[in-house]
């Protein structure tokens, strides 16, 4: 723990002196304003700072350690020259409140990186500023209810399926609106029957991720757009998975009217150990008066590119600047390092991917719903119950074959569920080595169930109890700790 | 250049295994009329020689603060990122890692955003923290919706001298909850809000920044008096590069302290990925948005750490969770972590002590420029408002011509401008500053045609 490294006196810190004529801080700040007690912050040498963080980072998964294959995540490898590219100057150093003039490199970056995930999915426009997927979802909810308020026809609730992600029903709870759940049929789909019967004119629209997070692809989408726009609702599309349909099929000709990418998923930005990302949201034309403000705009004449503020029906601002902009160009860097067939391949391999681990594992982790997956599927470990076993266990015992383990226990519409998703930068071994595990590991629930629910024994914590962390609450550190050490 | 591993064998064999004949098939369930039947109109793929040269050349189409001398402000600071922050905060290991959901694999970030929560805590004087939230605006934003829920009411009060962006962002956000979100008016001398006379009944929060966004100092404690006696909270937006010289939100009575974060150890990068930091009261914590990493042992009594209170979040309680936040700022919290390690409790009072004394001998210089004037008397952190007497914009770009960075202007009718001085700022550059400005006044020709060229950046080799 870094404050038990602290020495009083230690530093790490290099910094000129204030350097200046004139009063002193005692002089310029009343002592109301002033600090009485220094935050208790620990006090190292630089070598100790580095040598803590440096082994903290061993105590930790990543891409660039060995495969992660989390269903619903897209877990792929991040490129190294994005990396590069935005630590350069001109890119990292700017200043957001830069006169336009003066960051045409970026908006340039930024207008020719819209264009492009406008054509990959379809729609007319795209804001930026959306930091993550879930603020897309919001800022895509409240264009709902900016256009539907627009035509004088206010609407109450959004359809969601019950597979889909928990953010979804959130935003449209944070949006204002009311989630109205739809169930999944037998084939791990939309339920026609059931949209159409909860379709109503209080419906503002429907939120649906393509494939859904069972890794099927709704195969029904262009009758679910029409029911949903025939009932004066609007689509969005979740981009969770876009990974699976990217140079292949466009939400917006799958009838979608507002779109969300996951630049951290699909254009392999790094994940960050849960953040940064970047959730950038496309409309069709129609929507377009209703994005958020600015919005880029190339000015023919004068040859530059702009920001717009003049936008009387925009939902607002929903970013203190522009958005994830290091993130974004990290996204620009992997999309013109593929190109058109580049992208199409991502898809996929990706699919293909997925479908072989899926056929190799699938004797010892039948997926819940039959056929072929997308990027991703979901298998079962419901039939180790019996043993003893959950999908908890499982995944625990993959750790110590040296793989992260999938995603468990979503989506809610499956037992036990294990939602896998290799991604295409894997390689076939890695597939084979994987599988090999899993296929071992089912193996071992049979012959000796103990050793799965004794796993992992090769990290250097094993099962961190979830409960006691809720129960006796340590959120920070502090002094009196009576566990001591470092 | 498309990173992707199979050869012609491994496709051949794997679809094999599938019993397909080519990927084409894998693609069944997807009907055929909704097929693209043609590339995306995309640009070409480039190799990494070529897209490098490429985004060089891009990078070269901007100018940021390492050509322009940065005095600009407004939400955004060019302070210094230490060597050691960038090198530990960009290691793969914790940039390419996924949310700590799976601890065993994850105790280096579990345990880094833990120690995280503990700093912002200490510097902020609260007892609990969050992992980070997108940024200042989306902090406060939570702030306020925290504030409805455990007060059960609708009215916020927010002080228009907070950072407009931020207001902006709240009002959208709370566009479709039907809050009342009041702005209460500042004084015109003083730039500040006068919080002994806000109607606080009924009300769930008053909102009060300081250093506000003219970095002026507001009194938080007088806003506190006023609402806790009538069952509201304050929120309170600071500067956390602040913290070793001016007095914590917690120490002045704040329930809900919210700021932005990426001075601490993140780059500019036009506006983004930043960080919000998020702290409050320990009462207040099943209604915290987003992560927070819990303290624990493991099966064999070793201090663990594990990501804890899920049933707040939306993977759990769905429509019902305290916030829709998933995808947070995570490595920026690392980023922001280590630079405060870097410091220390004296280093961070020395940061402050340049900002706050760099800061006030440019007030000073730059009220000696004629038609100038430095609005509201103080005291300020680290940015000012000088009044000029001419079109603030106009004058912001002509500086940027002689190689200095200023602003935001604050619209044309106030003729006004922000100034922030950090400590990248010397001596040396606000002399500069200063003679830029009666240049410009001036209008005298720019020092040759691209301009930009003219001053170097912390000239005194502070740095």
């Amino acid at each position: 723990m870094v404050f038990e490294l602290s020495r009083p006196g230690r530093r790490a810190w290099s910094l000129p002196e204030a350097d200046v004529d004139g009063p002193s801080l005692e002089e310029l700040l009343p002592e109301a304003h002033r600090r009485a007690q220094p935050p208790n912050l620990p006090e190292l040498s630089e070598l100790d700072l580095v040598r803590h963080y440096t082994r903290l980072s061993q105590r930790n998964w990543a891409i660039d350690v060995g495969a992660y294959p989390l269903g619903s995540c897209t877990m792929k490898y991040n490129p190294k020259l994005s990396e590069e590219a935005a630590s350069l100057p001109g890119m990292r150093d700017l200043h957001p409140f830069e006169d336009d003039d003066l960051v045409q490199g970026a908006l340039e970056l930024l207008g020719t990186l819209e264009l492009a995930l406008c054509e990959a999915t379809g729609m007319a426009r795209m804001t930026f500023q959306p930091a993550a997927g879930a603020q897309g979802e919001l800022t895509g909810l409240l264009i709902m209810r900016a256009y539907h308020d627009a035509a004088g026809d206010p609407r109450r609730r959004v359809i969601i399926p019950d597979s889909a992600h928990g953010t979804n029903p959130a935003s449209v709870t944070l949006a204002g609106f009311e989630a109205h759940e739809t169930p999944s049929d037998d084939r791990g789909l939309v339920d026609l029957g059931a949209l159409r019967e909860a379709l109503a004119d209080d419906v503002a629209g429907l939120m649906l991720t393509n494939p859904n997070t069972l890794g099927l692809f709704e195969r029904d989408i262009a009758e679910i757009a029409t029911s949903v726009h025939d009932a004066g609702g609007l689509l969005y599309y979740d981009g969770a998975n876009f990974n699976s349909i990217v140079g292949l099929v466009r939400p917006g000709d799958m009838g979608f009217d507002i779109v969300h990418l996951n630049l951290h998923k699909t254009f392999a930005t790094p994940h960050g150990g849960g953040g940064p990302g970047s959730g950038p949201l496309g409309v069709v034309e129609r929507l377009e008066p209703f994005l958020p403000s600015p919005v880029l705009e190339w000015d023919e004449g004068a040859e530059c590119w702009s920001w717009d503020h003049d936008r009387p029906q925009s939902i607002g601002r929903i970013h203190s600047f522009h958005g994830n902009f290091g993130i974004n160009l990290r996204a620009y860097c992997y999309l013109r390092s593929l190109g058109p067939a580049g992208l199409r391949q991502v898809a996929e391999r990706a699919v293909l991917n997925a479908n072989y681990l899926r056929a190799l594992i699938e004797g010892a982790f039948p997926t819940a719903y039959p056929g072929p997956c997308m990027h991703e599927f979901v298998s079962s470990a419901a039939h180790l119950k019996r043993l003893g076993v959950r999908a908890t266990d499982v995944c625990k015992r993959l750790i110590d074959f040296g793989f992260h383990p999938p995603t468990i226990y979503f989506p809610l519409v499956v037992e036990e569920a294990l939602m896998v998703e290799p991604t295409e930068t894997e390689s076939k071994e890695t597939l084979d080595s994987l599988a090999a595990a899993l296929n071992q590991i089912a193996d071992e629930a049979e012959s000796d169930p103990e050793l799965l629910r004794s796993a992992p024994i090769t990290t250097p914590v094993r099962r961190p109890d979830e409960a006691r962390a809720a129960r006796q609450l340590r959120v920070r550190w502090t002094p009196a700790d009576p566990d001591g050490g470092s | 250049m498309d990173f992707l591993p199979h050869t012609t064998e491994d496709i051949e064999e794997m679809l094999s295994v599938l019993g397909k004949s080519g990927l084409e098939e894998l693609f069944e369930p997807v009907p055929e009329k909704l097929r693209l039947r043609r590339d995306l109109a995309v640009p070409e793929a480039l190799d990494e020689v070529s897209l490098r040269a490429y985004v060089v050349e891009l990078a070269g189409r901007s100018q940021g603060t390492e050509r322009l001398v940065c005095f600009a402000g407004g939400g955004a600071y060019d302070h210094h990122v230490p060597a050691a922050v960038s090198a530990l905060a960009s290691r793969a290991e914790f940039a390419t890692s996924y949310t700590p959901y799976q601890a065993e694999l994850s105790q280096g970030v579990l345990q880094a955003l833990f120690e995280f929560q503990t700093l912002v805590c200490e510097l902020f004087a609260m007892e609990i923290a969050n992992t980070s939230l997108y940024d200042g605006a989306n902090a406060l934003v939570e702030a306020v919706n925290l504030a409805v829920r455990a007060t059960g009411r609708e009215r916020v009060v927010v002080g228009s001298t907070v950072h407009p962006h931020y207001r902006d962002v709240l009002s959208t956000y709370t566009s479709g909850l039907g809050l009342d979100i009041e702005s209460v008016a500042f004084d015109p001398t003083r730039g500040v809000v006068d919080w002994g006379a806000v109607d606080a009944a009924g009300a769930a929060a008053l909102v009060v920044a300081s250093p506000n966004f003219f970095g002026v100092l507001e009194d938080v404690s007088e806003a506190a008096a006023k609402t806790h006696p009538r069952g509201g909270l304050v929120i309170a937006v600071t500067d956390p590069t602040s913290m070793g010289v001016l007095a914590a939100p917690g120490d002045k009575g704040a329930d809900v302290a919210v700021a932005e974060g990426h001075a601490l150890g993140n780059a500019l990068a036009y506006g983004g990925p930043y960080v919000g930091l998020f702290a409050t009261s320990e009462r207040l914590l099943r209604q915290v948005p987003g992560r927070i990493s819990g303290e624990t042992t493991d099966r064999d009594g070793r201090r663990a750490f594990v990501l804890t209170l899920q049933a707040r979040e939306q993977h759990i309680r769905r429509a019902r969770a305290t916030s829709n936040v998933c995808t947070n700022q995570t490595l920026m919290a690392l980023a922001a972590a280590v630079h405060l390690c870097w410091l220390g409790p004296s280093g961070l009072a020395r940061l402050g002590e340049i900002c706050v004394r760099r800061t006030a001998y440019a007030a000073q210089r730059l009220a000696e420029i004629p038609g100038c004037r430095v609005k509201f008397p103080g005291p300020r952190f680290k940015e000012l408002v000088l009044q000029l007497p001419s079109a603030a914009d106009e004058i912001a770009r002509g500086l940027a011509r002689r190689g200095y960075l200023v602003g935001p202007a604050l619209g044309r009718w106030y003729d006004c401008l922000l100034v922030a001085v950090t400590e990248r700022r010397t001596r040396a550059d606000i002399e500069g500053l200063a003679g830029a400005i009666e240049k410009e006044l001036a209008q005298e020709p720019v020092a040759g045609s691209a301009g930009a060229q003219e001053p170097v950046a912390g000239s005194a080799g502070a740095q």
